[in-house]
């Protein structure tokens, strides 16, 4: 049929725009892949050039030199080090508070949740002086708990989350597991924690991300190389003040995204899900 | 009824209740209620972390408003940032979420795609990536001069002209998230209004203006609102970027509050600057929430089911 015909022919152009538009909108993101391989002279003299003239896989070994006499195999450690136990922390404490508050009727849980839903709204800037007071006093200045220590206390939005997804599974099963002599610690760690998986993946995901990519937090926190984490490092190797090897800095860079990368690929239906259905920022 | 004390603490269910949020209650008082007063006192001192603050009244924030051109000038700054960013993100995440809710071939490949630089956006390395790409030398420079014979000698992060307006691209370049939630807003049409109109004749614009939009304004409330949040407290890109400069054209608000808190070592007056930015945060959040009635539609249950 012509209506049709003609219909697929716009569908056509249209595709091929949107397909257009997204190489324009990805071209940084391979620009920094290109600029990785380029000889650091090559990088900007040839900046406009995606296929470099030659691979120059030699900055990711200089790349790896660091900086300050540390291997960025280090920066790679304390940014694994530093993500891995504020995402544990997270899990634990957010599903365990998120379960209270959708399954215990206790006295004080709605104080305590409106509490939660207050906080969320909270601009973090607001915290920042007593807490950095707080950990000065405790002499953890230029150590890792400051980064680690507040996510075992959760997090308001992965509560939230966590609950509305409990909120879902059927009341019946803590009734019948209760009969059935089942405490509430054993349903928790038996049965809910099995069913909550999704949620529980996603909350990962997320506090895994914004843990990786965080800058502030270490900026305030951590003051010597042996100390940064990923994001310092290359902050500090891209100092306007030194002469920078720009094909070793992307090479690093590069690498940087590597996890989250990875996590977006195999998580992404939660990633997807969640933001679209929470707003959950990504 | 009212239960007597006893009762209460024979109840079982809230020993369980409290040992469950126990980890979250106690962060939620180290870490978010004490800091929160505190730094509310301490908006009322002059404190520099070394020696003890000392109670000065309202001092800070008189100074702030009738004394200080750099604060005003972070505001004016901020306040542009997120007046043009936020509009054009959302434009941009709405246009795009409209084409790829069409039949287009590969519409998932594409979703991931337009989102790819939301995912990276955030970290430091495509922000110095970025410092790069629209150097004096980088590739959009390059760009220009091989293929549109155009030579530009300016570096558009460090002139003063075009500072904010990079990192304001910057941002534009991330809507992604919003993209992503207008999609599953989108999804939510019934193609049946949508099939009506067009037996009835409506063109494509207006089946957009007229139906989509309205559909969706919950959800542009929605991504406005976190648009304007979120645009409030930028920080990183200008830090790592521009650190405020040129002659403070980017200076974020939380640039300047970071400045005067760590690097000034005037934290009374930082706290003061952060209960500022909370209380504008909330204001406005409370403005938009009353302006929402008249503009967002929400549909009524009944409504949905017809």
């Amino acid at each position: 049929m012509n209506a049709t015909s003609q219909k697929r022919g716009g569908n056509l152009w249209l595709s091929a725009a949107v397909w257009g538009f997204a190489i324009v909108m990805i071209y940084p993101l391979l620009w920094l892949l290109s600029s990785s391989l380029k000889h650091t002279t090559e990088v900007y003299s040839q900046a406009h050039k995606l296929i470099p003239a030659h691979f120059y896989w030699e900055n990711y070994v200089s790349g790896f030199k660091g900086f300050a006499g540390h291997s960025f195999f280090l920066f790679f450690q304390n940014s694994l080090y530093v993500t891995i136990f504020s995402v544990v922390g997270t899990v634990i404490a957010s599903t365990m508070a998120a379960y209270a508050f959708a399954r215990i009727r206790f006295p004080g849980s709605a104080f305590w949740f409106a509490c939660m839903m207050l906080t969320l709204m909270l601009p973090s800037e607001v915290l920042i002086i007593p807490q950095y007071m707080l950990f000065n006093k405790l002499n953890w200045i230029n150590t890792f708990w400051p980064l680690i220590v507040p996510s075992f206390a959760g997090g308001a939005f992965f509560i939230f989350l966590l609950v509305q997804f409990m909120r879902g599974i059927p009341v019946e099963l803590d009734e019948s597991a209760r009969i059935d002599g089942c405490g509430r610690f054993l349903f928790f760690a038996k049965i809910m924690l099995p069913l909550i998986v999704p949620a529980i993946v996603t909350t990962a995901v997320f506090k895994f991300i914004w843990t990786w990519d965080d800058y502030f937090a270490p900026l305030l926190y951590l003051n010597s190389a042996e100390m940064a984490t990923v994001s310092l490092a290359i902050k500090s190797m891209a100092d306007p003040t030194m002469e920078t090897n720009w094909g070793a800095l992307f090479a690093m860079s590069v690498l940087s995204l590597v996890p989250v990368v990875a996590v977006f690929i195999a998580f992404q239906r939660y990633i997807v899900e969640g933001i679209s259905t929470t707003g959950l920022k990504g | 009824m009212k239960r007597t004390s006893k009762q209460w603490l024979r109840n079982p269910d809230m020993y369980a209740g409290y040992a469950f949020i126990f980890p979250w209650l106690l962060g939620l008082f180290v870490f978010s209620l004490f800091p929160i007063f505190f730094s509310l006192y301490l908006s009322f001192t002059d404190y520099d972390i070394l020696s003890a603050p000392q109670w000065i009244g309202f001092e800070n924030f008189k100074e702030m408003f009738t004394d200080d051109p750099r604060f005003v000038k972070s505001v004016k700054v901020t306040l542009l940032y997120v007046a043009v960013a936020v509009p054009l993100r959302l434009c941009f995440a709405l246009a795009i979420a409209a084409l790829l809710n069409m039949k287009i071939k590969g519409a998932r490949a594409l979703r991931s795609l337009y989102y790819l630089p939301t995912l990276m956006g955030g970290s430091v390395a495509v922000i110095v990536m970025w410092g790069q790409l629209f150097g004096l030398n980088g590739a959009f420079n390059s760009f220009m001069r091989s293929i549109f014979g155009i030579e530009i000698s300016i570096s558009w992060i460090t002139d003063p002209s075009t500072a904010l307006g990079s990192l304001i691209v910057l941002s534009v370049w991330q809507f992604g998230s919003a993209m992503l939630i207008f999609l599953a807003g989108l999804k939510q049409i019934p193609a049946s209004l949508l099939e009506a109109a067009l037996v009835d004749g409506a063109s494509a614009a207006y089946r957009f203006r007229r139906i989509t939009l309205p559909l969706l304004s919950p959800v542009i409330f929605f991504n406005l609102v976190m648009g304007i949040i979120g645009g409030f407290k930028v920080f990183s890109e200008g830090m790592i970027l521009t650190g405020g400069g040129p002659h403070d054209q980017t200076l974020f608000y939380v640039i300047y509050l970071y400045e005067n808190s760590f690097r000034f070592l005037h934290m009374g007056y930082g706290s003061a600057m952060a209960w500022v930015l909370l209380l504008a945060v909330s204001i406005l959040t409370a403005l938009v929430f009353r302006s929402s009635s008249l503009w967002v539609h929400y549909e009524s249950k009944g409504e949905r089911e017809a």
